[in-house]
């Protein structure tokens, strides 16, 4: 054996023995987090990795993500040629060569060799966009685009692609056949001439700084945000298979804890994610709380945990519990971040890796609430009010069906109603969303649709309750509703409001209720389209615009049906907004932020309704009565409400059919 | 030293309604709430308790389903809660219901020196404000109505120094104890419970006390012992509420006839 040979297996032995301990210390982490079973359904899961981590859907959402694709796609390429390598370290003279067919061997080295290009290529383009351009969204208070770890990644990635080139070139130079290696070939046109000496001495050189570059970065990875390399494919396998928006349920017993406080509370998953996050910045970009100067950044959320985690790391293992709440710092969740989130699911529906920001919140809301009882005073009333009254207000149950007063009864009756029109409480109590109850109920009779109330008997959907974290409450009004719409038989119910659609489709499935639930502008499309629905062809004057509420586009993927209805009522398009469909802006009254005070930043419908007010419509058009309320204050606010008029997608319709 | 918080389960009166036949109130199907101002006296308690380390006790005395407000006294954290329920104590005004709470704090009084009584100033259903004051002259013990601060407890010297709320002033007042205090909204602001203590409180004992324990006169309880009965109960005629405007199409000529009709019946001054 060669000194040469005997040094690199040495080198290889510690830097692979080293490598595994640190994925050891990593995967010892995760295993500190609470049970969960993301097992289940593996041929979904695998479509999942196929889908995100292979074919990059949502890296590839934005334009520069094909830099990341490519250089995705290189590294699997790559990792053939750098096996290879790294045999050939090993066992002198070993080589693919020796079995495959020769064409195969040859298509196989042009390959490896345009994707080192290429892959040189992005890097390039990366540090030159770091250093140069960086986007606002890839810094914050703890990461800089330009951070000596992005660059040192960066740095090594090159120096693999040039020493690969160096030393093919040299091989070449030295007479070795070419064989299909184009930019090899060209390099080492650059090196005719020199002696030979001088040529295997570079040969050696990039052989040895290959071999060294690639160990280290190896050894790099599990120690630096580049963990991604080895943790997004079973990220994106491991994924929440529902929307991530439905929170699991709790068991209320003797002993139980509740929410998150101390890492350890999280689930495996949770702390897989933690580690997941490349800090591509992405959900910051979107998130409303962070886009209007609030404490909140979901990916710093993420960080905090990734550092409370591996400083804690130790003493974690023995079991023992550290805090995550208190004051704000690298490591530390403040409380008033954890209130800022309007739960608009933005950061999750827009992270590469399918990392769970959201979720993670209302694990700690669950544990301030429930263990605590620590919360923003004005969350207080709201509580009692649920509880007592089962509506925000604390209002008299009574009062539910005074819009209702003129229509003479309208009860659900079992077996003879078909649709149970689940107004819900913003659509009974406040008196600009009555109208849009009223429009809804105008158009079901203009159809001829079966439809019934529950009038004093409907209770809250709990909402607002679950996304705040109080899940106690939120649990005995899930179970009090399944039973009642048990009781009446109901098989198909209409909202008017995207929270109750969304809760009653998705978070009571939970509770073993599992009938067709729509909201109104699922029905007036289908209304339409059927042809039960007719409304006289409209001239179209108006400018409407239309405002994605989060409930119904991002949690529910419905982002047709609204557009269609408008089309339908009003002849054409609605006008988008610059942020729309799965990039829509929340109103911020998501999340039970509607019942608490916006203490700091811009307020959050202020710069949706200006962002509307850029394009000059006559009409802003919602779905959702929170987003009635945020938009029509907005434009208050602004002095701005007799240029333009907030209307629901079911006035709108109302309105043509008069 | 014990501190005693007097509570009330009242019906939900935003959700009560008149039989306008039996001039009684409809109970049926309404629920139940802590009468609102015994819920501050509640809080006081339990924050007498974390503060002195006084042994916080709720009493109620009610129906045998008054057990549910006890068991959310529990799950914010006294120590005990007591129900005093006897068929012979139902239809009790309030010298009757003053009765039977002193004859429980007495008997409470033999085992551990009550020093603190809290009551709601008044409740919502009855609206006397009678019972706290009249708890305070059975036992004797002194009188602080309307209060809105505890300023300072000396358990050395024992006395108690409280501020009282009255119409446009405040009063600080002295007294030695025992006291019964009754207690406005702005003393405190209730806690909510967290849920491990809601779960604890299903499981908590509520000692329940009939007349065979607290021994009183059957006559001089309940509604025999009561010296006032409601005659009549109804509610009053109001004019039927009517619809002026369209607010949402023209706010600003809508907001000028109300002011209108708010000026024609004498309801507003220019």
């Amino acid at each position: 054996m060669q000194l040469h040979q005997s040094a690199f297996i040495a080198l290889f032995a510690v830097s692979t023995l080293s490598f595994l301990f640190s994925c050891y210390q990593r995967v010892q982490l995760v295993a500190v987090g609470a049970a969960e079973n993301r097992f289940d359904n593996p041929g979904a899961r695998l479509l999942g990795v196929f889908t995100y981590a292979f074919a990059q859907k949502r890296v590839l959402a934005r334009p520069y993500g094909l830099n990341h694709f490519l250089l995705f796609w290189a590294f699997m390429l790559l990792l053939v040629a750098n096996g290879e390598f790294l045999l050939e370290g090993l066992i002198p003279g070993a080589s693919l060569e020796k079995v495959l067919p020769a064409t195969a061997y040859k298509i196989l080295l042009l390959a490896f060799d345009v994707v080192s290009l290429l892959a040189l290529c992005s890097v390039l383009l990366a540090f030159t966009r770091r250093l140069f351009f960086p986007p606002e969204y890839l810094c914050n208070d703890y990461t800089k685009p330009a951070s000596g770890e992005a660059l040192l990644i960066l740095a090594m990635i090159a120096t693999l692609m040039i020493a690969f080139f160096l030393l093919n070139a040299a091989h070449i130079a030295m007479g070795q056949p070419d064989a299909w290696r184009p930019v090899s070939t060209a390099v080492a046109s650059l090196l005719t001439g020199l002696p030979a000496p001088t040529l295997a001495t570079t040969a050696q050189v990039s052989w040895w700084l290959h071999e060294i570059v690639l160990l280290l970065f190896m050894n790099f990875l599990p120690r630096s945000k580049h963990m991604h390399i080895l943790t997004a494919i079973p990220n994106c396998y491991f994924r929440a298979l529902d929307k991530p928006n439905t929170q699991p349920r709790e068991t209320f017993a003797k002993w139980e804890r509740y929410g998150v406080s101390s890492v350890t509370q999280y689930s495996w998953k949770d702390l897989l994610d933690s580690l997941t996050c490349t800090e591509c910045g992405r959900c910051q970009d979107l998130c409303p709380a962070h886009n209007t100067g609030k404490p909140l950044n979901p990916r710093k959320i993420v960080h905090d945990i990734k550092v409370n985690l591996l400083k804690n790391g130790s003493t974690l293992k023995d079991g023992k519990q550290t805090q995550l709440i208190g004051e704000a710092g690298e490591g530390m969740i403040s409380e008033e971040a954890i209130w800022s989130c309007t739960t608009c699911g933005a950061c999750t529906s827009v992270c590469p890796v399918l990392i769970e920001q959201m979720p993670k919140i209302i694990k700690l809301r669950r544990h301030l609430v429930q263990e605590k009882a620590q919360f923003p005073e004005e969350m207080l009333n709201l509580f009692e009010n649920m509880e007592q009254r089962s509506n925000p207000w604390g209002l008299a149950p009574s009062e539910r069906t005074k819009w209702s007063s003129q229509l003479g009864d309208r009860s659900f009756r079992p077996g003879e109603t078909e649709y149970l029109f689940f107004v819900g409480c913003v659509g009974a109590f406040d008196s600009r969303n009555k109208h849009v109850t009223v429009a809804l109920a105008t158009i079901m009779d203009a159809a001829g649709v079966s439809w019934g109330l529950l009038g004093k008997d409907e209770q809250c959907c709990g909402d607002s309750v679950r996304r705040l974290g109080n899940e106690y409450v939120f649990d005995k009004m899930a179970e009090k509703n399944v039973a009642l719409f048990r009781e009446k038989q109901i098989t198909k119910i209409v909202t008017q409001c995207p929270h109750c659609f969304s809760t009653l489709k998705n978070d009571y499935k939970q509770y073993g209720l599992e009938i067709e639930v729509m909201h109104h502008s699922q029905l007036i499309a289908e209304l339409v389209t059927s042809g039960r629905l007719k409304i006289p062809k409209q001239a179209g004057r108006e400018k409407v615009i239309f405002h994605d509420s989060c409930y119904l586009g991002r949690h529910n993927d419905t982002y047709k049906a609204p557009r269609s209805v408008l089309i339908a009522a009003t002849g054409k398009a609605p006008a988008e907004f610059g942020r729309n469909h799965e990039n829509g802006f929340c109103c911020g009254a998501g999340g039970g932020r509607m019942w608490l005070e916006e203490q700091s930043g811009a307020r959050i419908n202020l710069e949706r309704v200006k962002e509307a007010m850029q394009q000059q419509p006559d009409t802003l058009c919602v779905s959702c009565p929170y987003c009635m309320t945020m938009m029509e204050d907005g434009l208050k606010d602004l002095g701005l409400a007799d240029k333009c008029r907030v209307k629901d997608v079911a006035e709108v319709v109302a309105e043509a059919l008069q | 030293m014990l501190v005693i918080s007097c509570i009330k389960q009242v019906p939900d009166t935003t959700q009560v309604k008149i039989d306008p036949v039996t001039n009684t109130l409809i109970r049926d199907g309404i629920p139940f709430i802590i009468n609102p101002y015994d819920a501050h006296a509640l809080e006081e308690s339990l924050r007498l308790k974390d503060r002195y380390g006084m042994r916080s006790v709720a009493i109620s005395m009610g129906p045998p389903n008054t057990v549910a407000t006890l068991r959310k006294a529990y799950a914010i954290g006294v120590d005990e809660a007591i129900l005093l329920s006897d068929r012979c104590f139902g239809g009790a005004d309030t010298l009757a219901t003053s009765r039977v709470l002193s004859a429980a704090i007495e008997r409470l009084n033999k085992v551990e020196m009550v020093g603190i009584v809290f009551c709601g100033k008044q409740t919502i259903d009855g609206d006397t404000a009678q019972v706290g004051p009249g708890i305070a002259s059975r036992l004797g013990f002194s009188q602080l109505t309307l209060v809105d601060r505890i300023e300072s407890i000396d358990l050395q010297r024992k006395t108690i120094k409280v501020r009282r709320k009255l119409e446009g002033r405040h009063e600080i007042v002295e007294a030695p104890l025992p006291v019964m205090i009754t207690v406005v909204r702005e003393l405190n602001r209730p806690r909510y419970p967290t849920v491990p203590m809601r779960v604890d409180s299903e499981e908590k004992e509520i000692k329940v006390w009939d007349n065979t324990v607290l021994k009183l006169d059957v006559e001089s309880v309940g509604l025999k012992g009561s010296p006032t009965w409601v005659s009549k109960i109804f509610s009053p005629e109001r004019d039927q509420g009517e619809i002026i405007g369209d607010g949402i199409s023209d706010p600003v000529g809508t907001a000028n006839l109300l002011i209108d009709k708010l000026l024609s019946k004498d309801l507003l001054a220019v």
